[in-house]
């Protein structure tokens, strides 16, 4: 089945997400579409799905026009779809996830579970998607739950089937085998609509790839071009994907780690007694698949977490057990995780953003005096420095783009004296030019003399930046490997699967 | 200019369309409710002419009884603004409970309990005031203090428990709620606080020295209180928007986990909030008992703490907004007696009025669709915000 998209246009208020837009995505065919956070490609898709509706152009399959007004018409059709965040029900085993929604009973109501099961069989076998139907879907590891939803997708006849950023949460081998279930589908003739912004994934897979920027499409090309290629088509300008990382010193330890646990609200350990320790002048990633314990031991390095235990020593001193004030005052930077969430606050200016943890200290306050003079001036600083790109500093946050709040966040943690900092994925939904400045921004923290500890979840950037690399699994650090690693042994590791060849 | 202009019609739009369809679905209950003007459903101009002259006659008499009567002025003008001198006595100690939800409103939390802070502050007012003789001026002053200092740590205890157990402040406010309505109930039968002769629950008159002095001299109750109101909105202000601790509050409010991630303590915010939240509150309580009633009674809170809430959402949680509104309802409060006692329309008819105000103004949406709008900045998120826990 072939589907077409002719001048699909859609806007919010001022702004055109999608500027007619064309695509013909072939019978059998993996199409790729290529394009930085925001660029559109999320609306382009859910138009498509039928969870948004586009102002004009038109849905053709089979060269037949279709109207698609929700998500049930798209399915009628045959259209298909594995968002990036599952819809499935944890407690439920993989049979009631796949019958929700069309449940079949047998007598009496009773759901008739066998019917589900025996179309699961058929499915995977047909496609060679493994999957237990009894199994309860909190217990599978995220890749076979990805498989899941992708025979959720198939059991309702998709013929042609949309995957958006499937391959954010899979560990390298999983994202392997994602890329041969894509393959095997488009033997049998499934159409794939594959959304992403990893270049290396659509070279490996895509036989068609469609650049998007700014909500239009900026070319079709084949697999074959180079990366830097595809980069420079997404950005609009030529960039730099691997930052220099030539020699440089490296001091002696400045942040200890000894044989720390961090506990949640139940005392179920999340991270279990890990030791590290970060040199000054020296990056230190934390790799891992997302879910390993990272996100807590990130937060629990500035006593964030309720429950600690072990030792962090800053520069010699004892922190664990200290406010979350003194902390950063000791001398940590840190860029959590969910800029939304952790990182600023949407309603307030970029003024006000760029004091939350400096508001208490001369020369932003006398007493309790706030000195609105100072906090402008010094603002307007930071709003240069860090390029920083807003009309106003007495701009409301919310009204930035994710780069220019991940840089508020920055200017704001790096205006204070620090010895170590503390990136938690810094990157994360970030489009390829903020990434470049954060990674440059990294760097020249590093070669400053700080020690950096950078948890990431992107294979690419851990191995461009680190100069060690600590894989995370299950709250463990399972090993801590020089960045001379090869992708598949730092893909082992994140996995489990420990080595005497992988360790350095 | 130009863009404060804008900026201050922005923030009015929304009350101010919200007051206008209240104002509109209240005259046709009142037109509806009319006998005289149910007689005549029969023909329809008389119908509407009978409707039009009791509405008119309904809102005259409001206006009458809140703002001006020419009736009044018999030797000067001044005097016919009587009743705008009532409004603001009434406005007074709404006001100060109005800041106290505000302020909380700020901060993320939503303070149900000023009508129990606002009894604790009578009280420590009241008691400082009739059982000690004290200078004019310092007994005012000691009075007052008194009544914000047992109804910050009133206010205290809900930030403290909230802060320490994560309790929620709507359920603490609201049972502290009781616990402060029936403890002064306790409070006015004992020997302290019952005054002599009496069997009734009320306590002796606090002394001359410490009552708040009157305004338009002894035929108008108008009081010095307004002008401790008008300080504390100045005040609130002033903390929220020029020191550092109303930027924690804010902070905190916006978006507590932000703030705790930058180091700003949560527990310190909750807990130095609900204490300035219960002094202000308190403060009403003490102004009240100081510059009107004298004496403090079983019911001297009356429903000043719960309307409170409604007058900072219509205020927009702003210190000058919370002045207007509590002045608006002061307004209604006083007017509608005028109106039950000229017209027959009966009182309650301005609480209906209240609660429409509100209604519209938790429900942008709807007041959006009614007048075509394209967007308003909506206080909303405000509405459902203090429950976020």
């Amino acid at each position: 089945m072939s589907l077409e998209l002719k001048a699909i246009t859609k806007t919010f208020g001022s702004l055109t997400a999608n500027d007619s837009i064309n695509l013909k995505v072939e019978t059998g065919q993996i199409h790729a579409i290529l394009g930085e956070n925001g660029a559109g490609k999320s609306t382009l898709m859910n138009i498509v799905y039928g969870l948004l509706r586009a102002d004009s152009g038109e849905i053709l399959i089979d060269g037949k026009k279709v109207e698609i007004s929700e998500p049930s018409d798209a399915l009628n059709v045959g259209i298909g779809m594995v968002h990036q965040h599952f819809m499935l029900i944890p407690v439920f085993t993989v049979a009631e996830n796949i019958m929700l929604g069309h449940e079949k009973s047998s007598k009496f109501r009773v759901l008739d579970l066998d019917q589900a099961r025996a179309a699961i069989r058929t499915i995977s076998e047909d496609f060679g998607l493994q999957v237990d139907p009894d199994a309860v879907v909190e217990t599978l590891p995220v890749g076979i739950q990805q498989k899941v939803e992708i025979i959720k997708a198939l059991i309702y006849e998709a013929k042609v089937l949309i995957l958006d950023e499937p391959t954010a949460v899979l560990t390298p081998q999983e994202t392997d085998e994602l890329l041969n279930t894509m393959r095997d589908l488009k033997s049998k003739g499934t159409s794939i609509i594959f959304i992403t912004h990893k270049l290396r994934e659509v070279r490996a897979v895509a036989d068609q790839i469609t650049i998007i920027r700014r909500g239009k499409v900026i070319g079709a090309v084949s697999p074959t071009t180079s990366e830097a290629e595809l980069a420079s088509m997404m950005v609009g300008r030529a960039v730099d994907l691997a930052p220099a990382k030539y020699q440089h010193e490296t001091g002696g330890a400045i942040l200890e780690v000894k044989n720390l646990t961090v506990r949640d609200a139940l005392g179920t350990p999340i991270v279990k007694g890990v030791n590290f320790h970060v040199n000054s002048g020296e990056v230190l990633a934390v790799a891992g698949v997302q879910g390993n314990g990272q996100s807590e031991l990130a937060r629990a390095l500035i006593n964030l977490e309720e429950h600690i235990e072990g030792s962090i020593l800053l520069d010699g001193k004892e922190i664990r057990g200290a406010s979350i004030k003194d902390s950063l005052h000791a001398g940590i930077a840190f860029i959590p995780e969910s800029r939304e969430l952790d990182g600023v606050i949407g309603s307030f200016s970029i003024a006000e953003n760029l004091i939350l943890d400096l508001h208490g200290q001369a020369p932003y306050s006398k007493g309790i005096n706030l000195s609105a003079k100072v906090v402008h001036s010094e603002a307007e600083k930071r709003v240069t420095e860090f390029d920083i790109r807003t009309q106003s500093i007495m701009d409301a946050v919310s009204t930035l783009s994710g780069g220019n709040k991940q840089k508020v966040v920055i200017a704001r943690e790096l205006s204070r004296p620090i010895k170590v900092l503390v990136a938690s994925q810094p990157t994360r939904g970030l489009d390829v030019g903020s990434i470049e400045f954060v990674h440059e921004r990294i760097l020249a923290e590093r070669d400053a003399g700080r020690g950096v500890i950078l948890f990431s979840t992107e294979l690419d950037e851990v191995m461009a930046l680190a100069d060690r690399i600590a894989v995370m699994y299950r709250g463990e650090i399972l090993d801590i490997v020089h960045s001379n690693v090869t992708r598949e042994e730092l893909g082992l590791l994140m996995a489990g699967v420990t080595s005497a060849k992988a360790g350095a | 200019m130009k863009n404060l202009i804008s900026r201050i019609g922005q923030s009015i739009k929304l009350p101010g369309l919200s007051f206008l369809m209240a104002f509109t679905i209240t005259g046709i209950i009142i037109a509806l409710s009319d006998e005289k003007v149910m007689n005549k459903i029969g023909s329809p101009i008389e119908f509407l002419k009978s409707a039009g002259a009791s509405v008119g006659n309904a809102y005259l008499a409001l206006f009458q009884g809140s703002i001006y009567d020419n009736r009044l002025a018999k030797s000067n003008f001044i005097e016919g603004f009587y009743p705008f001198f009532e409004t603001i006595v009434t406005a007074t100690p709404l006001i100060l409970t109005g800041l106290s939800v505000a302020l909380a409103f700020k901060s993320g939390l939503f303070n149900i309990g000023a009508q129990g802070q606002f009894i604790f502050g009578a009280i420590g007012a009241s008691y400082v005031g009739f059982h000690f003789n004290l200078p004019i001026g310092i007994h005012i002053f000691a009075a007052a203090v008194a009544g914000m200092f047992l109804a910050a740590i009133w206010g205290g205890i809900v930030g403290f428990l909230k802060a320490r157990t994560g309790a929620h402040e709507v359920i603490l406010t609201i049972m502290l709620n009781y616990i402060a309505g029936y403890f002064i109930l306790w409070l006015l039968k004992t020997k302290t606080f019952l005054r002599p002769g009496r069997i009734d629950p009320i306590a002796p008159e606090v002394a001359e020295s410490a009552r708040l002095p009157l305004l338009a001299g002894e035929n108008f109750r108008i009081h010095a209180g307004i002008f401790i109101a008008l300080a504390a909105a100045l005040f609130v202000w002033w903390l929220l928007t020029k020191t550092t601790i109303g930027y924690k509050f804010r902070a905190v409010g916006a978006n507590s986990q932000a703030a705790r991630t930058a180091g700003i303590s949560v527990p310190f915010v909750i807990t130095a909030t609900m204490m300035i939240c219960g002094a202000l509150a308190g403060l009403g309580g003490a102004v009240h008992v100081l510059g009107s009633e004298h004496a403090l009674n079983a019911d001297v809170a009356g429903s000043l703490g719960f309307d409170a809430i409604t007058v900072a959402l219509l205020g927009r949680a702003q210190p000058l907004g919370t002045v207007f509104a509590a002045l608006l309802f002061g307004a209604l409060h006083t007017g509608g007696r005028m109106m039950q006692s000229n017209t027959g329309v009966p009182l309650d008819i301005v609480v209906v009025t209240q609660g429409l105000i509100v209604l519209f103004i938790a429900a942008p949406v709807f007041v959006r669709y009614i007048f075509r709008l394209k967007k308003l900045n909506a206080s909303a998120a405000l509405t459902s915000k203090g429950w976020n826990g």
